[in-house]
């Protein structure tokens, strides 16, 4: 189920062209503790579907940390937990009774260094389908062929499917990772700094597959870099020190931001 | 004399000294080897792997203590390995830095480096007693409780080694914990786990002090669990106590044996865990 | 669309199942890590119990009497545990200054083509079965040093007063001295490769800063690489020591067996785990038996204290090493 947005943030959904955004996560009041540490402090935000949205911030802002609430990814480590409601399609996520499973086929996560599993590259890719259903050969042949041609990778393994995923450059690798996280057709992308270990042209092609899956996926990407956010992202969030600055279109946030420590951080006097 | 000229006479006299003593180490060592070879190799015939110890004074092999040193090795192995995996893989995947897995990690860590001994006596216990008498089973249960804590300690390591980013990425893709553990981490310290095991049938092949008051030994062929059965460590140790011309040669060769087999399965590891750094 | 496909109720049991499969798995590996545990309780209480007998037969007075007799049935640890404690003393007195000799040379003096292969070799070495150690004693060293080592070092150092006593008596090859000297052959490798990977974890900075202030190779060892890891090498030695301590076949072969208190290096003697190999099978009668088993425990606990200090000083130096930590 979906609902019609209500901008939680002034102006903030309002894309340049004035046309209307379906909300895809909404974030109340969300806290986050390591231990005794209060690393999120209160988070409002309203991710709209089918857009790029960034979160930017200096080390330790807690951009990455709310990325890691959003999928519930943190719940593997003890003394880790959150409080408030995030929403995805109007169900809260943090709900204990939640099932974690279903959360995850509908949320894919990419990580900062490529994480291909210790298998063929056909294996990964089919590796998050097996977890759900049992298809035949053809099929999954089909929905690997897909997952591939969507990530940009298919030209450059289609006659080594099954070597290791491994043996692949990084830049493959983490198209791969894409592969397998789109393989089992998530409706949400999560993408953890995903170009910090690749190389300028890499990081390109990163940034093209970015700007065809946007049609299809509500990404949400974390970056340490400006110039990124600014390129390859609709709306960018500035976090400092665990609470979220100002969050806008990014062409408002990188040309005429409305806070002065977003402005600082932009232009690079600080972080 | 100046200081300099201290140092550097200090430095050259030490120098020398480490020298002289790896050198009179390695001869040593080499010597030890090589008196192993040359009486082993005299005392290889055919007939030691076709026929079973004989009585004093007279010939024939140690076909009866090879087979039992092989069963025995191989059952123990078979069991030690999914528990000494399980363990492992409790203490690193789930219990990680809970106080429950560092006194597990410590307790571990005592019966790792237990006297063998005191395993024996342990299973003569728990074993030898409550059966009445000496079995081959009580020298599966010793030798097995020696490798447990070896497989545990490398399952352990090699599954810490595993990026916690490849288990969060089967986990974002909704994969079941086991799922994770036995797809993902398995995989990923296979060959890791795979080495520890080695070294484990390496450390077991050559322990006798265990295997003394459990397995006993038997000059016969014997292929009984429920009786005692000859093994290769325990013939050694008597037929080269004893004054046995014939006896001491078969010790020899058996010694032989048991050392090229633990070498073999060392260097056998030792190429895996290259394999394995050099790929990644 | 209709409520409920196929596809979907596929996804459902598939995601049921693997719940349960989870529930079960995690139980499984917890179970197995339980039987470690009880593993180490189950030695603990079998030898306590073992042992019970005896020590209420002979009480504290169990580890000072020197008597062992299986005719009158009356026991005492103190020969075995003299033999046990002398033999180890002499093989660290002669491994640890040896193993820090190669280790030495292993990481500062070796031509670098020939350092990995020979570190692979004192490796393999630690790797062979110490019953190999053994029987070379008994058949090689120990003719040698009845014909040539021990008369030679009582002609040299008998006259010495004190330390002389130590090398009198009878040489006959076997005994106490050369027990020890082949237990310290034996964990020689161990304690040299764990001296390595230890020497190995000093930070190239800091050896090269040496270097660069005109300190010699000696100079670099002992005075920055030793300091850096003493807590390693302290380490190192404990888990040799435990070894050394208890080991059975290496000692065995060349100890003597002989329960009485020695005088000599060159007297023959026993140790525990000797002792527990020899006679644990030809003990006849119960208060024999549990008095070996009571045998036993003094020498778990002596390993077990020797390794825990061990253990906690490697730990540490591992903990120095990577920072003190998060």
């Amino acid at each position: 189920m979906t609902q019609l947005h209500t901008p939680s943030l002034a102006g903030a959904l309002h894309h340049p062209d004035g046309e209307k955004h379906v909300e895809k996560i909404s974030v109340r009041d969300l806290r986050f503790y390591y231990g005794q540490y209060e690393a999120l402090k209160g988070i409002n935000i309203s991710i709209p579907d089918r857009r790029v949205t960034a979160f930017i911030g200096p080390s330790g802002c807690g951009k990455s940390t709310l990325l890691r609430v959003l999928n519930r990814i943190y719940e593997m480590y003890p003394g880790q937990r959150a409080t408030g409601e995030v929403m995805v399609d109007g169900d809260n996520i943090l709900d204990p009774n939640l099932d974690l499973t279903k959360l995850r086929t509908k949320i894919g996560m990419v990580f900062q260094k490529p994480t291909p599993f210790p298998m063929s590259i056909y294996e990964n890719v089919a590796f998050g389908i097996r977890l759900y259903d049992k298809i035949s050969r053809a099929d999954m042949d089909e929905r690997v062929h897909w997952a591939l041609s969507q990530a940009a990778l298919w030209d450059e393994v289609k006659d080594k499917l099954h070597q290791l995923g491994t043996g692949l450059s990084g830049g493959q690798q983490q198209r791969l990772c894409i592969a397998r996280a789109i393989a089992v057709r998530p409706e949400i992308l999560l993408m953890d700094e995903p170009a910090s270990a690749l190389d300028p042209i890499s990081t390109a092609k990163l940034e093209e597959l970015i700007e065809k899956l946007r049609e299809e996926f509500c990404i949400v990407i974390v970056t340490h870099n400006m110039q990124q956010a600014a390129r390859a992202s609709d709306y960018t969030a500035f976090m400092y020190l665990g609470e979220l600055v100002e969050f806008d279109t990014s062409e408002k946030i990188f040309t005429n931001p409305s806070n002065v420590r977003t402005r600082d951080y932009v232009t690079g006097r600080f972080g | 004399m100046t200081r300099v000229q201290t140092r550097r006479i200090t430095d050259i006299v030490m120098t020398v000294i480490a020298l002289a003593v790896t050198s009179l180490v390695l001869l040593i060592l080499g010597a030890i080897l090589w008196t192993l070879l040359s009486n082993g190799l005299s005392a290889l015939r055919p007939s030691l792997f076709t026929e079973s110890t004989p009585p004093p004074g007279s010939q024939g092999g140690l076909l009866n203590a090879i087979f039992g040193s092989a069963v025995m090795t191989g059952l123990a192995i078979l069991a030690a390995t999914p528990i000494g995996v399980m363990a492992g893989t409790y203490i690193s995947e789930y219990g990680r830095n809970s106080r429950l897995a560092h006194i597990v990690r410590f307790v571990n860590d005592v019966l790792l480096s237990a006297p063998s001994i005191i395993i024996g006596l342990f299973v003569y216990g728990i074993v030898v007693v409550q059966m009445g008498h000496f079995s081959a089973l009580a020298g599966v249960v010793a030798l097995a409780i020696i490798a447990i804590p070896i497989i545990v300690r490398t399952t352990e390591d090699m599954l810490g080694l595993v990026p916690d980013a490849l288990r969060e990425a089967a986990a974002a893709l909704g994969s079941p914990r086991w799922k994770i553990i036995a797809k993902v981490s398995y995989r990923a310290a296979f060959q890791g786990i795979l080495t520890g095991v080695l070294l484990a049938v390496a450390r077991i092949s050559g322990e006798t002090a265990p295997l003394l008051f459990t397995a006993l030994n038997n000059q016969f062929w014997s292929s009984n669990l429920n009786a005692p059965m000859a093994n290769l460590p325990v013939v050694i140790f008597q037929f080269a106590m004893s004054p046995y011309e014939d006896w001491r040669q078969l010790a020899w060769g058996g010694a032989l044996i048991i050392t090229a087999t633990v070498l073999a399965l060392n260097i056998f590891a030792r190429l895996l865990t290259r394999k394995r750094t050099g790929r990644s | 669309m209709a409520l409920i496909d196929d596809a979907d109720l596929n996804r459902i049991r598939r995601i049921r199942n693997g719940r349960l499969a989870d529930i079960f798995f995690r139980w499984l590996t917890w179970s197995f890590m339980a039987l470690v545990l009880l593993m180490l309780g189950g030695v603990i209480v079998v030898l306590v119990q073992g042992a019970a007998p005896a020590l209420k037969l002979f009480g504290f007075d169990f580890l000072i009497t020197a008597k062992w007799n299986p005719v009158t049935d009356e026991y005492g640890a103190l020969v075995p545990l003299v033999g046990t404690l002398a033999t180890s003393a002499v093989a660290m007195l002669v491994g640890v200054p040896a193993s820090f000799a190669v280790a030495f040379f292993l990481t500062e003096l070796c031509p670098y083509k020939l350092r990995t292969s020979l570190s692979t070799a004192v490796e393999l070495l630690a790797a062979v079965p110490s019953i190999i150690y053994g029987i070379w004693g008994l058949f090689v060293a120990a003719p040698f040093f009845q014909a040539t080592v021990e008369p030679a070092l009582a002609a040299w150092l008998g006259p010495i007063p004190l330390i002389g006593q130590l090398f009198s008596g009878v040489p006959i090859g076997i005994g106490i001295l050369l027990a020890g000297l082949i237990l310290g052959l034996m964990i020689l490798p161990f304690m040299t490769a764990v001296m390595r990977d230890v020497f190995e974890t000093v930070p190239a900075v800091l050896r090269e800063s040496a270097y660069g202030l005109g300190a010699t190779r000696w100079e670099v060892v002992w005075k920055v690489v030793l300091p850096y890891c003493r807590t390693g090498v302290v380490g190192a030695v404990m888990l040799g020591l435990g070894r050394a301590l208890g080991e059975t076949m290496a000692v065995t072969f060349v100890i003597g067996n002989a329960h009485r208190l020695p005088k000599s290096l060159f007297d023959p003697a026993t140790t525990i785990s000797a002792a527990l190999a020899n006679e644990f099978t030809e003990a006849v009668s119960d208060t024999y038996t549990s008095a070996l088993i009571a045998l036993g425990l003094v020498l778990f606990l002596l390993t077990f204290i020797v390794l825990a200090a061990g253990r906690r000083l490697l730990l540490r130096a591992e903990v120095a090493k990577t920072g003190g930590g998060k």
